[in-house]
């Protein structure tokens, strides 16, 4: 999945931070320079591990120039993905997009009934804003279909993705992706998902549209965009899933939010 | 051949069954040629006699299972604990019982600053003593409020900052939403961090910055000094880093001539695959020295009680608390386990809680039956909480434990009334159950958590007084013998060294505590007031009072 989303990064500066290089392998043409920390990829991305100071890193992260557009944060099984965004939310010039959780269908259940991390797995799944089903493939679509369910009782706000192969549709992962995608198209198959934008054409309580685009009735994956508010401010709004967070935007940002929803159930969305 | 010294001692305590208790010790090339009466030893041929230790008592050199070498840069700050503590060049501080008391002291420290911007930092500090009042930033503050200040706590997992040094990390702020930040009734931080995530980004501005669990070179030294004062002749790093840098500093330091101690660095397990975990400790153990034992492993699997993030079986906290945190996923561990039983490395693995016990014990048992090792010594490290049947498991598994007798003392009214309850607070750190099982047992300080001091942690388990005086775990408590047992023989087996140190026996290094005192005579009341002279590491003279 990381790969994937390298090589569809295509102008975003992308910062990958994992635990630990390990088994990750990084395909070797995207691959620029690389040191025991850092690996430095075409069009500007890295990708460094982090070992057992992830604050530590994201101050070195702030410090880069040109600082990345965007991180990735690979946190470890037993993580708390929740507490980390806690963590990352406190550190100045961040501000946390969401929590993705890739799940395997196959054997997510038994996971979250195992001995030890079963109640590790379930506090990973109610912090998603975000949970990309994976190797649906593997599995047969009854129990596909019980095991969507199941998750959704477990936590009714998240928006699931599934997929095959860890091949996400990177705007689902990653905001910045659904903003360049809707400014120049998106250069890959987005699979079931389907792309708008809404553009208001007058002043707008801007709280009340993120919560709009937020509501799980849309069921937006994600959306992003600007608005200006009744008292003519411009406001930057992020929604991921039913996580949404609004804040002052330079004035000349023109108006407009990118809206990522499965296709079927686009028309839907509008305008409050 | 090389010169003979022999040592002339009141009594030399052996930890020997064939020779209990001798009057002389011979020594040759740093090792022990003969411990008997002075006939018996000359027939070993020409000697020098030495009465230094005439009127002492010999013990072999004491071996510290749990500790950090951190210890010895931690005494670099200001210490703001509750009990007295000797700093390495033996210098007694009072304990501070008082928030007042702490404050008086750091701001004695800080009009002796010279460099207006540097921080000032403290270490030790301890709320639970003092009603559970806690420091604020307001405190501090009347300490100073243009420096940073940073005040770690004893446990190591709360930081107490001045608004100074909130600035600094960018958390003097409104709308902080956080479970590790408190916030006052001014909606700004009360200066309280907890955890490594809300601790690190102030933490570098007041002088505690990650790196510090690699001691430098003079906190190496400075621990060895803590050493000395302590009778300590083989002790453990249990949680290093081990970085290039790290470990030439470390091999350079115990390298030198009056270094006093066998250091014993176990790699920690974080942030690297168990491949190139045990991989690196491969190539570290062929750079091992005498004094320098590189080449084993330590995992993490839990938190710790009182802080409430150690792994819990039913029915779980006392106080209702959730069940806390795994450091490392079970699949992890089976797999670092399996690679380094293959590669004949030994793992110790911290356990607090007794589900992450139950775990490690369910993870290891497959592991050795795709990869036997019958002499593993795979050691459970605080395994504060494990049950009888728990230790039975241990046994049969062939593993070891080192149990936190320290704790119980400073820790155990707190287990008592909040974190375990009555019940299972009495067989914490089970001393009897493990010897009476035939778990092979060490007993532990975890400085700088508690204070290094292997007769005061024997004291701990024989005694099983908790800091307000109570018994707590009559049935737990062990003999003096077998408590000097585990801080000699029984640590030293836990490191695969037994047959080098722990007994004063031929061959084996010249490594002696040297004592004022006869723990055996003592009592057992008394056992954490032997004082101690000084120690000798592989034939090499240490006298405390001279460092």
């Amino acid at each position: 999945m990381v790969n994937h989303l390298l090589r569809h990064a295509d102008g975003v500066r992308l910062a990958v931070l994992v635990n630990e290089f390990g088994e990750l392998a990084i395909d070797e043409d995207l691959i620029e320079a690389e040191d025991d920390t850092l690996i430095s990829i075409a069009g500007g991305c890295v990708c460094c591990s982090f070992g057992s100071d992830l604050t530590g890193a994201l101050l070195e992260m702030a410090k880069m120039h040109p600082r990345p557009d965007h991180l990735l944060i690979e946190s470890s099984g037993v993580a708390i993905p929740g507490a980390i965004a806690g963590s990352v939310s406190l550190l100045d010039g961040f501000h946390v997009d969401g929590v993705v959780i890739l799940a395997d269908a196959e054997t997510l259940r038994d996971s979250a009934q195992d001995k030890y991390m079963g109640d590790t797995v379930l506090r990973q799944i109610s912090d998603a804003n975000i949970i990309i089903l994976n190797k649906t493939d593997l599995v047969a679509a009854d129990a596909l279909a019980e095991t969507s369910a199941w998750l959704a009782a477990q936590n009714p706000n998240v928006r699931i993705i599934e997929t095959q192969h860890g091949n996400v549709v990177p705007e689902a992962v990653l905001d910045s992706f659904l903003v360049k995608a809707a400014a120049s198209g998106p250069h890959h198959h987005t699979a079931n998902m389907e792309m708008m934008t809404l553009t208001p054409d007058q002043r707008v309580d801007v709280d009340d549209l993120a919560r709009h685009l937020a509501d799980e009735n849309l069921g937006l994956i994600r959306a992003k965009g600007f608005a200006t508010s009744l008292s003519g401010q411009k406001m930057l709004i992020q929604v991921v899933g039913s996580r949404w967070a609004t804040s002052e935007a330079a004035q000349d940002k023109a108006d407009g939010i990118v809206c990522l929803g499965f296709k079927g159930q686009m028309s839907k969305v509008a305008l409050p | 051949m090389s010169d003979t010294t022999i040592y002339t001692a009141r009594k030399i305590i052996t930890m020997n069954r064939n020779r209990p208790i001798a009057s002389h010790v011979a020594v040759r090339d740093g090792r022990i040629l003969g411990v008997g009466d002075l006939e018996e030893l000359a027939t070993w041929g020409e000697y020098k006699l030495d009465e230094t230790f005439a009127d002492k008592i010999l013990m072999p050199g004491l071996v510290e299972g749990h500790a950090h070498t951190m210890e010895g840069t931690l005494w670099r700050y200001v210490y703001c604990g509750y009990f007295d503590r000797a700093d390495p060049d033996g210098k007694m501080w009072e304990g501070a019982r008082t928030i007042d008391a702490i404050l008086d002291r750091l701001k004695l420290a800080e009009v002796e600053m010279t460099d207006p911007d540097a921080p000032l930092s403290g270490w030790s500090l301890d709320p639970i003593y003092m009603d559970n009042k806690r420091v604020t930033r307001a405190d501090l503050d009347s300490v100073s409020q243009t420096r940073p200040i940073g005040v770690l706590h004893a446990s190591g997992h709360i930081l107490n900052v001045n608004t100074k040094a909130l600035e600094l990390g960018g958390l003097m702020k409104t709308g902080l939403n956080h479970p590790g930040i408190p916030l006052g009734a001014d909606g700004y931080p009360t200066g309280e961090l907890y955890g490594p995530e809300t601790m690190t980004p102030v933490g570098v501005h007041v002088g505690f910055n990650r790196s510090l669990t690699d001691s430098d070179a003079q906190g190496l030294r400075d621990f060895g000094k803590l050493c000395v004062r302590t009778g300590v002749t083989t002790i453990t790093d249990l949680a290093a880093r081990l970085e290039p840098d790290g470990v030439e500093s470390m091999l350079s330091v115990t390298g030198e001539d009056t270094y006093p101690a066998r250091v014993v660095p176990l790699q920690m397990f974080m942030g690297a695959t168990a491949k190139e975990t045990v991989d690196k400790v491969v190539a570290l153990k062929k750079r091992a020295t005498d004094r320098l034992r590189l080449g084993r492993i330590k995992a993490v699997a839990d938190g710790s009680i009182q802080g409430f993030s150690a792994r819990m079986r039913w029915p779980g906290y006392h106080n209702g608390a959730p069940n806390g945190l795994w450091y490392t996923a079970p699949e992890q561990l089976a797999q670092l386990y399996r690679l380094a039983l293959a590669a004949g490395i030994q793992v110790h693995t911290h356990t607090n809680g007794d589900e992450a016990t139950e775990m490690v014990l369910d993870t290891l048992g497959p592991a050795l039956t795709d990869v036997p090792s019958p002499d593993h010594r795979f050691t459970l490290q605080h395994c504060q909480l494990a049950d009888a049947a728990q230790f039975r498991r241990m046994k049969n598994l062939g593993m070891c434990v080192n149990l936190f007798a320290n704790h119980h003392f400073y820790w155990g009214d707190e287990h008592y009334r909040l974190t375990v309850g009555p019940e299972r607070a009495l067989r914490m750190n089970a001393c009897r159950t493990a010897l009476d099982t035939g778990v092979p047992m060490a007993i532990h300080s975890d400085a700088p958590v508690t204070p290094l001091g292997p007769f005061f942690t024997a004291w701990c388990a024989v005694n099983r007084i908790t800091a307000s005086g109570r018994v707590q775990g009559e049935s737990e408590k062990i003999a003096v013998e077998e408590a000097l047992y585990a801080i000699t023989i029984g640590a030293a087996y836990t490191l695969h060294m037994d047959d080098e140190v722990g007994s004063i026996e031929v061959g084996k290094k010249a490594d002696f505590a040297i004592l004022e005192d006869d723990p055996t005579e003592i009592g057992g009341p008394n056992l954490k007031d032997v004082r101690v002279w000084g120690t000798v590491s592989g034939g090499r003279v240490f006298c405390a009072a001279d460092l």
